[in-house]
């Protein structure tokens, strides 16, 4: 008799299984738009340039020890990735009340934040403390927040159907009706999966109610400079909560603006009113990233920060971000001009407003089935696509197959 | 608009300040004393006190580094299959029945912490099927200060203890660790020590463990291995992994936490492996597992486990592996002869056989508080505060003055 007899079968993740068929699927003309990670006009994963060298100078250096890296990381990738954060010359960091903990990607981040807040947020028991994440948002953030342990977690609407883009006065609504206290999971920039937000004056009004009703800041950063092409134009909003006087949480990833998808590399940056705050925060955390993986990884962290602090790697990181940034642009321009030539009916001006990896389409679910199962087009059936997996070889078809199920299938 | 002012309490008010864990080796890397030794570290340090680089390691960093057919893309959720296959049958031995079973299924964690971690998670949401079982779970005394803590993180708050360390004879008392377990709750959780106990170091012999197993399959408790060190205690990766085996052989179910940090030095790159071996419902439990992986970090970090999977697939590496493994457990084991030795030679009422019965890292001496603070205050000399030291720190410069520091801690009145 095995003790695990009856364990039930956990459902597939949405985007893994599109993959997995994605994969097995035989067609020549199949296309991809369903997993988040960038690819170049061919169609193939990039290591960034500046990735390759300063990998090869850190297998080189003959100095460097495997041993464990403090509990928090490795100081100088903790430091300058709160300074790419909030900037080089944050006030914040200049009163000595900004600190970090280097975790395993964007999750990691999300998770350290989490069990903190679960912990110590609002009293000693946050269980209950409402978490609002956007409806929709990145299918991760409820399993993460419910796993550390919070039981309340409440959509607040985004997205609006109808007018494909943001439904602001609901998100205002939903800020004002929710219990003071609340914790909201924000998106810094480049929204997934619909690609859509706010603007400078939309999130200055969001930001107003956050500080009337004392909501908590939990910002999700997973793709800084790969939305605009700036880093400082994509922190705007973190910026703006801080320069308000938030005392506030960013998860941040460099799998994405770095390529190191497989190398684990997060860092969650924490805003505190002052240094002793900032100092019995960091102390617990370091206590719960003890038990969780005890230390973090060494190769992706010493990557990045040698890459920040020095100049001429750092001025080359930028630019390999901007021509990341630049295709996904051109990419966008280019589907939304050739649904105009086909006359598609609808308005595809949502395809260019939108900002970074996502487009949310505005297919219904009917239309996805057709593009997935006639046109071997995989996407998310919430209609969300990657615009990373559009090339100049395959973006007619696909600009043809929407086309196609636009118009046959209502 | 209505600008409105940020309230000047900080929503941190109240966070306790939670004191270091690791103040010794702070301690230690502030004292100034030119005959200090650090004996309280975890890694394995060479003969020249630092740790050291296996250079197939280094090698194989460098091929990887310079590779353009890989590529950075998001690992599977559970790892590299390559590295989970590889650290499977390094663990349970290829021709394992569980593997020709298909009954075994592993998943590449951050660490061994990692790997404690999940099997936590999963275990608490798996285990006895219905609702969240919450324990209890049996850790042996003493046992790693963060242990308990993982297992009430993921839930199981009811930590219990069997005993295991005997100070009156340095070393196991199996008498009463049988009791204990004899006496546990019928199918509750036993962390269980193969390749060396931390921080003791204490072994038992494969007699013990065929009575510890037995007392397993009759009470139907539930293993959870931590194997932290395959290799470095005797040399031999098999004799090593012989505890898992056996209690595969003998058709339990079983967790087993595996670390690659040590017998490969790849501390930073924190490479772990959780294996699981059941009777059944295998893709059901592991898509539990992929659940879980998802919550904490997504999927594992790459680099240490390419370097891994790339050696233990490799027939030539694997060899060259296995000497350097061998190298690290001979030279503790050296390193224990020479201590006894010395101690024996400075005289005494002491006897010091147990120094050298367990190979691996870590000793215990049978130190009380105040020979232990002693030796920390007065001789800079860092070790756990119970007693327990990393043997692989003593080395030719340090070994005459830590074996008197040693001596003189016993002697005096203290």
């Amino acid at each position: 008799m095995s003790i695990f007899g009856e364990v039930p079968q956990a459902a597939p993740v949405a985007v893994f299984k599109l993959t997995a068929d994605f994969r097995e699927d035989q067609n020549p003309r199949k296309v991809n738009l369903g997993v988040g990670a960038y690819r170049t006009d061919e169609g193939q994963p990039w290591v960034l340039p500046v990735v390759r060298k300063v990998e090869k100078m850190i297998a080189d250096d003959h100095s460097l020890n495997h041993e464990y890296l403090p509990i928090l990381g490795l100081p100088e990738f903790r430091s300058s990735s709160s300074k790419i954060a909030l900037g080089e010359d944050s006030p914040a960091i200049k009163d000595n009340r900004v600190g970090a903990v280097q975790c395993l990607g964007g999750t990691g981040a999300l998770k350290i934040g989490a069990e903190f807040l679960r912990r110590w947020y609002n009293g000693t028991d946050n269980t209950k403390t409402p978490i609002y994440v956007s409806a929709p948002t990145w299918e991760n953030h409820n399993a993460v927040f419910s796993n550390a342990g919070f039981e309340d977690i409440r959509p607040y609407k985004y997205w609006d159907a109808g007018k494909r883009g943001l439904d602001l006065e609901g998100f205002l609504g939903d800020l004002e009706s929710a219990p003071d206290h609340s914790i909201f999971v924000l998106h810094a920039c480049a929204h997934n999966p619909t690609g859509t937000d706010p603007t400078q004056d939309q999130w200055k009004q969001i930001a107003d109610v956050m500080k009337r009703k004392s909501l908590f800041a939990f910002f999700d950063s997973a793709y800084q400079g790969f939305a605009s092409g700036n880093l400082d134009k994509d922190a705007w909003a973190v910026r703006y909560f801080v320069s308000q006087g938030f005392e506030l949480f960013c998860a941040q990833s460099f799998s994405k603006n770095f390529g190191l998808y497989n190398e684990r590399v997060g860092n969650l940056t924490v805003v505190a009113k002052d240094q002793d705050n900032l100092n019995r925060v960091l102390s617990q955390m370091e206590k719960i990233v003890r038990i969780t993986w005890s230390n973090p990884p060494s190769q992706g962290a010493r990557l990045v920060a040698i890459t920040l602090n020095t100049p001429e790697l750092f001025a080359e990181w930028k630019d390999n971000v901007k021509t990341m940034a630049d295709r996904v642009l051109l990419m966008r321009a280019q589907l939304k001009e050739k649904l105009k030539a086909l006359g598609t009916p609808g308005t595809w001006e949502h395809i260019t407003e939108q900002i970074g990896m996502f487009s949310f389409t505005g297919l219904n679910s009917k239309q996805v089935e057709y593009l997935v199962k006639e046109k071997h087009i995989y996407l998310m059936a919430s209609g969300r696509i990657n615009m990373c997996g559009l090339t100049t070889k395959n973006i007619d078809y696909v600009a043809e197959s929407i086309h196609e199920a636009v118009t046959t299938v209502q | 608009m209505h600008q409105h002012e940020m309230s000047a309490r900080s929503v941190f008010d109240g966070v306790v300040f939670m004191p270091s864990q690791i103040k010794l080796l702070e301690d230690f890397k502030r004292d100034m004393h030119p005959d200090k030794v650090n004996l309280a570290g975890r890694e394995y340090v060479g003969e020249h006190g630092h740790t050291t680089w296996l250079p197939l390691v280094r090698k194989i960093k460098q091929q990887i580094a310079t590779d353009p057919t890989l590529t950075p893309e998001y690992p599977p959720n559970l790892g590299i299959p390559e590295f989970t296959r590889r650290a499977t049958e390094l663990a349970l031995g290829k021709d394992s029945p569980a593997i020709v079973e298909s009954r075994v299924f592993g998943v590449q964690t951050v660490g061994c912490t990692g790997a404690v971690h999940l099997g936590a998670e999963l275990l608490r949401s798996c285990y006895c099927s219905s609702s969240s079982w919450s324990g209890p779970i049996l850790l042996s005394s003493p046992c790693d200060d963060s242990l308990a803590g993982i297992f009430k993180a993921a839930g199981i708050e009811d930590v219990q203890y069997y005993r295991f360390w005997d100070a009156e004879s340095n070393g196991v008392c199996v008498e009463n660790m049988v009791r204990d377990l004899e006496n546990a709750p019928e199918q509750c959780l036993v962390v269980l020590f193969a390749s060396g106990h931390r921080p003791t170091g204490a072994e038992l012999s494969q007699e013990d463990w065929k009575r510890v197993a037995e007392v397993m399959v009759k009470r139907q408790l539930f293993p959870f291995f931590l194997m932290s060190a395959q290799g470095l205690c005797s040399g031999s990766l098999e004799q090593d992994a012989w505890p898992v085996r056996h209690c595969v052989s003998l058709g339990l179910e079983l967790l087993c936490a595996q670390s690659f940090s040590y017998n490969f030095g790849l501390y930073g790159e924190r490479v772990g492996h959780l294996l699981c071996v059941l009777k059944q419902n295998l893709l059901a439990v592991q898509s539990q597992a992929e659940k879980i992986v998802q919550t904490l970090w997504s999927c594992p970090p790459m680099e240490g486990a390419r370097v891994v999977a790339t050696v233990l697939s490799n027939p030539a590496h694997l060899v060259d592996w296995q000497e350097s493994v061998k190298a690290i457990a001979e030279r503790c084991m050296l390193i224990r002869e020479r201590l006894r030795e010395r101690l024996r030679l400075l005289g005494g009422p002491w006897h010091w056989d147990h120094i050298i019965k367990p190979g691996g890292l870590y000793c215990c001496f049978g130190l009380n508080t105040q020979q232990v603070e002693f030796l920390v205050q007065k001789k800079h000399i860092y070790l756990l505060p119970n007693g327990c030291l990393n043997v692989s720190a003593i080395n030719s410069r340090n070994l005459d003055y830590v074996a008197e520091s040693i001596h003189q801690a016993l002697s005096s009145k203290l």
